[in-house]
């Protein structure tokens, strides 16, 4: 299985840049996500991966082919599209056979990886229905079995749970994975859902604007963002602006030691669940502006002499509560903080 | 006790509101039910039975036998079955490279291909067909240039290829207008997962987006065939008689009303007529496939080369012509001297026009008599109907309704013997007229004929009413006629008045219905006066005159229902922000 490299692409479209000088490579083997806004070029990328135009500039690699020039039918790139795109007018069986029809396979060795294709996905008995007959999820998993059944070099989703009801798309999430595991196949998702891009990536790039704005392993993409877009968009931050000197971050109303960082103007970002909050004074103290319940954790907005800042306490039977107004210490650990890169 | 005392009153309060809203709704739908009944169902019952009855009465299937031992009714029956399926051939290979041009490529002249889809529609085939004799018969102009410059004359108007060729002009835009919106209504991800999956050229357009155009194109060429197998006018015009709508035009005029052979051509005719739409709907069970795709985007237009930019153009370039030639040739007749084996006019004047002026008023005033008074009634029924329909549970109002839209599939020569015969015998008070050729019939025939037009525009409007408006408003206080006029109606206007100008529109210019129903020349309408003027030589030219004004008026009432539809469609959208 070939991985997949992405050498300093950009793209327009009418004059209009859609993606610009994006440089990214997909190990062979791995899950990766493009994570994004609508209109970050996520999906655009893709389709560039999949032939489905040609990039203004760069070159796109599967294994050591360089395929920029290839047209979408000699790729051998496998796309599972947004809406499923099954043709209507073909039994389930004929959708999933048409790939290999096309690589001229024997009669025989097509329906037998037909009838395996299906059993993959689990729908050895729907083979003779029609689309329309078939459920969300069915659909779903047809496509899939359509895309995998000429065995591609890459598998390419687009959104392709975001058809689904929320409890299917949980479990399609997991299902997703353990055949990608189980085949070894290179896969490469495009999905908005931060959520689901944490779930079901090794690897992922955030983009926005055309840009890629940083990869990296889930985890490590919410511990460590390099900048407001990804901080902001992967979960809640606060952002704080202040200034590095001296290994130490000065806001306007506290300051904070042990941050690294080139000295000057700076930006940190620290997860609301990184705070803690108490009734003696500790690096910035404020009053308690609001208090939401959401379950498992309660979260507080509090204003500091400067700035609203928001906290995150996880949520048990018999913890202390803070009612609105009161005063309030909160405590930063700078090993959490992030210094963002502008 | 009290308790049910309290939930005995709340349900006959409950049950006494329904029924008074559902007593306005009844006598409503009755109403038009009535109306379908005694002007549509009844007088194609009465042809039915006229056409099976013995000659002593009693069922009987005698007349069927003699219309299929008379010769020339079976050259007719396969002469209209013939003319019907070549003019869907040619009509085929005129829309389908249009409509693939349109849908598949970026093509500059796309504006024009979509003028060429209205342009045939303003004016009917029949008022054409003269002058298309004069430019495409044995000594029309094309025949007489390729005379002169290879010694070849090509039969384009010679007997059947005549309607054939008029037909297939005129009714092209159905299948460009169905295919087009096939095409482009299928989803770019279902052309695109096929190239993904290594489908390109020939294999991507016979495995994937062929087989998804297919119920455009076959709903499309059902229209056309059941059109010109049903057309009286446009043979008669081109003095082709030896196809069933003129004969059993021919039997019922010539022979009398009494003649059976012209009920079994109209059983015969509404059989092929329904046969064809049945095949097409068999062929399409299951295949509505636009609904079943999400997203949507269309397919993505290529870009031609530079060859096929060449073969486009020329190809829309040359079909233009030939679509504007029944225009064109019209035209000229109209402000001709003389034009007889000649390439164009021997010379130009205005007197047509100046004999019509003195005899074209009556004309014209019936015309908008009738058509206007036909349009109102459309309107009316529509909008209640559309109404019932969509805002009460009466049990039966969707059978009216399937009722009132299957009246766009009776052949307008069957309404109009139906119509005939069922009324003929009875007789108007004080004049003493036969209630079967009083000019009100006509506009009954129209209105009937029409009505799907109407009620289509009805149901429309109504459908984009959401019904949280009406609850606003009786939350608000105001009555169901209160929310009926002040809401309902005026938010309708817009979609009732272009259904107005479309039934309207396409009256005007009706004429198998005319020919029958019409008695006297001081009653007859517009469409009438052409026919009549274009029997002579003489009167060609006053009747192309005549053809002219009638095109006029539909260019310029469907002008209006376009502008007044677009306008809708932009209040519409601007709602939504």
């Amino acid at each position: 299985m070939p991985g997949v490299r992405i050498v300093h692409v950009s793209f327009r479209y009418d004059d209009t840049p859609v993606l610009e000088d994006i440089d990214l490579s997909v190990e062979k083997g791995e899950f990766f996500a493009f994570l994004g806004p609508s209109g970050s070029g996520k999906t655009t990328l893709l389709r560039l991966i999949a032939g489905f135009g040609v990039p203004t500039a760069g070159r796109i690699l599967i294994g050591e082919r360089d395929v920029t020039a290839l047209p979408p039918w000699s790729r051998n790139v496998g796309m599972v599209f947004q809406s499923y795109a099954l043709w209507p007018h073909m039994t389930v069986a004929k959708n999933v056979a048409f790939g290999l029809e096309r690589r001229h396979l024997p009669r025989a060795e097509i329906a037998a990886r037909v009838r395996d294709a299906l059993a993959l996905v689990g729908l050895a008995e729907l083979a003779e229905r029609r689309p329309a007959q078939l459920s969300g999820g069915q659909q779903q998993r047809v496509a899939l079995a359509r895309t995998l059944v000429i065995e591609p070099d890459v598998l390419l989703l687009d959104e392709p749970l975001s058809n689904l009801d929320a409890k299917l798309r949980g479990e399609m999430r997991a299902e997703l994975k353990a055949l990608q595991r189980k085949l070894g196949i290179t896969a490469i998702y495009v999905t908005h859902d931060q959520e689901e891009a944490n779930a079901i990536a090794d690897r992922m790039a955030v983009l926005d604007a055309g840009r890629i704005q940083q990869v990296g392993a889930p985890a490590e993409l919410y511990d460590r963002p390099a900048n407001r877009f990804v901080a902001t968009f992967l979960g809640t931050a606060n952002l704080i602006e202040g200034r590095i000197a001296d290994g130490c971050f000065i806001a306007e109303e506290f300051a904070l030691k042990g941050i690294d960082g080139p000295a000057g103007p700076a930006c940190i970002a620290i997860r609301p669940q990184d705070i803690s909050i108490g009734r003696e004074p500790a690096t910035v103290g404020a009053v308690v502006t609001e208090r939401e319940f959401l379950g498992g954790i309660i979260r507080y907005r509090t204003r500091t002499r400067n700035r609203d800042i928001i906290v995150d306490v996880a949520h048990r039977r018999d913890a202390e509560h803070y009612n609105v107004g009161a005063a309030v210490g909160l405590a930063i650990d700078p090993r959490r903080v992030a210094v963002l890169h502008e | 006790m009290a308790e049910f005392a309290i939930k005995a009153e709340r349900r006959w309060l409950v049950m006494s509101r329904d029924l008074a809203a559902s007593r306005a709704q009844l006598a409503v739908l009755l109403f038009v039910a009535v109306f379908l009944m005694a002007f549509l169902v009844v007088p194609l019952l009465r042809v039915i039975i006229v056409a099976f009855t013995g000659p002593e009465g009693g069922f009987s299937l005698v007349h069927f036998g003699d219309f299929f031992r008379t010769a020339l009714l079976r050259e007719a029956f396969w002469n209209s079955l013939y003319v019907a399926a070549m003019t869907v051939v040619l009509a085929s290979l005129i829309a389908v490279p249009l409509a693939v041009i349109l849908a598949r490529f970026r093509f500059r002249g796309a504006a024009l291909i979509h003028t060429l889809g209205v342009i045939p529609l303003v004016m009917p085939p029949f008022v054409g067909a003269v002058a298309m004799q004069l430019i495409w018969g044995r000594n029309g102009s094309i025949n007489l240039l390729l005379n002169d410059a290879f010694g070849i004359r090509i039969p384009f108007m010679e007997g059947l290829n005549g309607v054939i060729f008029v037909e297939a002009l005129h009714y092209f835009p159905f299948i460009l207008l169905n295919l087009a919106a096939a095409l482009s209504n299928i989803d770019s991800a279902m052309e695109e997962s096929a190239q993904n999956l290594g489908a390109r050229g020939f294999a991507l357009f016979s495995r994937i987006v062929f087989p998804l155009a297919l119920p455009g194109y076959v709903a499309g060429a059902a229209l056309v065939f059941v059109k010109v197998f049903d057309d009286l006018a446009t043979p008669l015009l081109l003095n082709v008689t030896n196809m069933l709508a003129p004969q059993a035009y021919l039997k019922i005029t010539s022979v009398g009303i009494t003649d059976p052979m012209g009920y079994v051509i109209s059983v015969i005719m509404i059989v092929c007529s329904l046969g064809a739409m049945l095949l097409a709907a068999l062929l399409l069970k299951g295949r509505d496939f636009a609904t079943q795709q999400r997203g949507g985007g269309g397919l993505s237009r290529r870009r031609l080369g530079p060859w096929g930019t060449r073969l486009a153009t020329i190809f829309v370039v040359l079909t233009l012509a030939v679509v504007l030639s029944p225009h064109i040739g019209i035209l000229l007749l109209s402000i001709a001297t003389v034009w007889s084996f000649a390439v164009l006019p021997d010379a130009y004047t205005f007197a047509h026009y100046v004999t019509v002026y003195r005899e074209a008023g009556p004309l014209i005033a019936n015309t908008v008599l009738y058509c206007g008074l036909a349009a109102l009634i459309d309107v009316v029924l529509g909008a209640m109907l559309a109404y019932v329909v969509l805002r009460s549970r009466l049990p039966g109002r969707r059978l009216v309704e399937q009722v009132a839209m299957s009246a766009v599939a009776v052949p307008g020569l069957v309404l109009g013997i139906g119509l005939l015969r069922t009324y003929y015998d009875f007789r108007l008070p004080f004049s003493g007229e036969s209630l079967g050729t009083f000019w009100g019939m006509l506009v009954i025939a129209y209105a009937v004929r029409r009505l799907p037009y109407a009620l289509s525009a009805a149901t429309a409007a109504l459908q984009q009413l959401h019904v949280s408006l009406e609850e606003a408003a009786e939350n608000l206080g105001a009555g169901k006629l209160g929310v009926l006029r002040r809401i309902v109606v005026p938010l309708m206007a817009g979609g009732l008045l272009a259904g107005f100008v479309t039934s309207f529109a396409t009256a005007a210019v009706e004429l198998s219905a005319t020919l029958l129903l019409v008695a006297r020349a001081p009653d007859a309408p517009l469409s009438y006066g052409i026919y009549v003027y274009m029997q002579s030589a003489a009167g060609r030219g006053p009747g192309a005159a005549l053809g002219v004004i009638a095109v006029v008026i539909v260019a310029v009432a469907t002008y209006f229902a376009y502008r007044l539809a677009e306008r809708e469609r932009g209040r519409k959208s601007r709602e939504l922000f």
